[in-house]
């Protein structure tokens, strides 16, 4: 006999041997028990009753009990349930060893929280196989026990991830200027981990750039393809390209970056209020609306473009809906979530329920955005679902970045200098020579101050000179909203066609004693044209460029031909420090 | 199963058929579904006739699909979309990208 189960015994290796503990009151069941399962292989704890069970597991944390049901001092009952609360996670089984065989005893064994019980005399093989149904139970409940641990400790990382990259997120985002008056905004607080960006900055002109974006997919990857979003925008923005400019490169940019499959439906605005102007691009957001001073729908931008990052650049369309706008006009777009939120029913709030608002505030446009709000939140119950909505406001002229700081000294460098350049047909197709000229002039101390009405009156110039210069686009088109649209589909049009002539850039630089002089020179190669008197140029919507050039200038000069202009731009160091109003 | 894929007798044409929700659970399966033992057939259809509800991890996939079919040369029909399916299609400007029908 006990060659057999020596052989048995020594096949369980260290990890499969358990200590196993015995309690029972009579000293020879407690014997041949323990004896049984000695030659199993185990390590066997011996107890005399209930109590001195509870302590000795308590010391030695046996794997498994097998406990006697009636013992003096404690019974097992009381022993098991003691000994359950002791071992809390731990799965620990507990075995009654009974000579009872009626059901009600039995059944109160497993009461007491027994998971088995084995009868007297002791089949040895039925002992065995308990043991080992017991130990792979034990088994799978340490493993669901550390995948659990793993698993809890891994989300708590990657909260932790979140909100590192939420902080970092934050400043990047916020770098711009969301607060600025004209704006309205509701952001859940999920927003970003759902995919959803806002972005504002001020153009160095006046007016400003507005992104409202949502990424396909939720948490990191989204924001992690936020960031170079944002970094372009505000980069290009400050350095005074156009819309389209920046959708070009916002484009590409995702395109090389995100992995196929993710991409950023985007509405994209630039605000001119100087000029009276909005440019919106819509790629896969829902419409966009533009209501008026009586909350009457005027306009409706819908999605006329791919969403950034998912087309080539020969395929990709930059080119934005161009509309006159008046002061107090507003303009309000949304991320889906809006529309597609669903209440109890499953019913989504849709476009009519938004029209539905728009009417009952009719004459009272400046509580839209609180209406609309409201009417979201009550349909579906929870505010806390993903959506951001903006309202923005067209302003009268005070779109202003705010002053830039400059001391006083800067001015010991100011320079005295003189460049001309000139621009051929296939780099006016391609590139915006803008920013490039701008940078130039901003290394000139003192000036930087002056880099909104710079840039205003370099746009205007260089405007005119290719529109009317050397596209020939007729201004007169610009007398109606239909004949904006048209207007700049044909600029559009002709400038892709763009195969012959030129516009040649002169700036001279001379310092003054409390400042200095810029002469700014553009010249085109087209056939020029009447210049407009001061008188005329105000009617209507064509020839506005000019009156702004006139308010921020010193002087403004035609060649005779019409194809040169001459604009002295004379500029102090200012002591106020304010932004000069237009 | 929500995603069948047949090849044609001839293995020119692919059809994947999705149906109920096609939305982030289906990733796995639709993927599978033309990458499966190296198929390379002309055109691909995209067949959505049962198919209730599309977000944009759906659209994600219809993009990964284009690309695996060749980017701008894949020749991939989208077909029997219902009137909400339409929608989200359009407004994203998908008929650039695809045959919808």
């Amino acid at each position: 006999m006990s060659s057999v189960s020596r052989a048995s015994a020594t096949d369980l290796g260290p990890s499969q041997a358990l200590t196993v503990l015995i309690a029972d009151d009579n000293p020879s069941d407690r014997m041949i028990l323990g004896r049984l399962v000695e030659q199993l292989g185990h390590r066997v704890i011996r107890a005399e009753n209930g109590r001195e069970a509870v302590e000795q597991f308590a010391r030695q944390r046996p794997n498994l009990v097998l406990l006697d049901a009636l013992m003096p001092e404690m019974d097992g009952f009381e022993a098991a349930r003691l000994i359950r609360q002791d071992a809390g996670e731990d799965l620990i089984p507990i075995i009654f060893l009974t000579s009872l065989s009626e059901t009600t005893a039995l059944v109160q064994c497993l009461e007491a929280g027994g998971d088995d019980f084995l009868t007297k005399p002791y089949n040895p093989i039925i002992l065995r196989a308990k043991i080992q149904a017991f130990q792979r139970m034990q088994e799978m409940h340490r493993t669901l026990q550390s995948q659990r641990d793993l698993i809890a400790s891994q989300h708590r990382n990657l909260l932790r991830d979140q909100e590192l990259a939420k902080i970092i997120f934050d400043r990047v985002a916020h770098a711009g200027c969301l607060g600025a008056p004209n704006l309205r905004y509701l952001q859940s607080a999920f927003a970003m981990f759902n995919g959803d960006i806002l972005l504002a900055a001020y153009k160095p002109a006046g007016g400003m750039h507005i992104l409202l974006g949502d990424f396909t997919g939720h948490g990191l990857s989204a924001a992690i393809g936020a960031m170079p979003l944002a970094e372009v925008f505000y980069a290009m923005t400050a350095r005074g390209f156009h819309l389209r400019d920046i959708l070009l490169e916002l484009n590409h940019k995702l395109g090389r970056i995100l992995p196929v499959g993710i991409f950023c439906c985007a509405v994209l605005i630039e605000i001119s209020p100087g000029k009276g102007l909005v440019e919106v691009w819509n790629g896969g957001l829902p419409e966009v609306l533009i209501i008026g001073p009586q909350a009457e729908l005027l306009h409706r931008i819908p999605s006329a473009h791919l969403p950034l990052g998912v087309a080539s650049a020969e395929r990709f369309d930059p080119n934005p809906v161009v509309l006159s706008v008046a002061p107090g006009e507003r303009l309000l777009c949304w991320t889906d979530g809006v529309i597609e939120s669903r209440n109890q029913a499953g019913e989504q709030f849709g476009e009519q329920r938004v029209m539905a608002v728009l009417e009952r505030q009719a004459g009272l446009p400046a509580m839209v955005f609180d209406a609309l709000l409201e009417d979201i939140e009550a349909f579906h119950g929870s505010p806390e679902d993903d959506l951001s909505l903006l309202e923005v406001v067209m302003g009268e002229n005070g779109i202003q970045p705010p002053a830039q700081r400059q001391l006083a000294s800067d001015h010991l460098a100011a320079q005295d200098w003189q460049l001309s350049y000139q621009f051929r047909a296939a780099s006016i197709r391609k590139h915006n020579p803008l920013p490039f000229l701008l940078e130039v002039l901003m290394d000139v101390p003192g000036l930087r101050e002056h880099a909104g009405s710079l840039f205003t009156i370099l746009t205007e110039l260089y405007s005119n000179a290719l529109e009317h210069g050397l596209l020939a686009l007729d201004s007169s088109w610009k007398r109606d909203s239909a004949g904006f649209s048209r207007y700049y589909a044909e600029r559009n049009r002709r400038l892709q066609q763009l195969d012959d002539g030129w516009i040649r850039v002169s700036l001279d630089h001379r310092p003054l004693a409390q400042g200095g002089e810029l002469l700014i020179e553009v010249e085109d190669s087209g056939r020029g044209f009447n210049p407009p008197v001061p008188e005329d140029s105000t009617d209507g919507y064509a020839g506005r460029g000019l009156a702004l050039i006139r308010a921020l200038a010193r002087d403004m000069s035609f060649s005779p031909a019409g194809n040169r202009v001459a604009v002295v731009f004379e500029w102090r160091l200012g002591h106020t420090r304010e932004p000069l109003k237009n | 199963m929500p995603i069948q894929a047949n090849m044609s007798a001839d293995g020119q044409v692919l059809t994947i058929k999705v149906s109920g929700r096609f939305d982030f659970g289906a990733h796995q399966d639709f993927r599978e579904a033309y990458e499966r033992g190296g198929l390379s057939p002309e055109r691909y259809v995209v067949d959505l006739h049962d198919t209730d509800y599309i977000d944009s991890s759906a659209l994600g996939m219809l993009l990964l699909l284009r690309d695996h079919a060749g980017g701008d040369m894949a020749d991939i029909q989208i077909t029997h979309c219902n009137a909400d399916v339409r929608k989200v299609l359009s407004i994203s400007n998908f008929e650039q990208l695809f045959t919808i029908e």
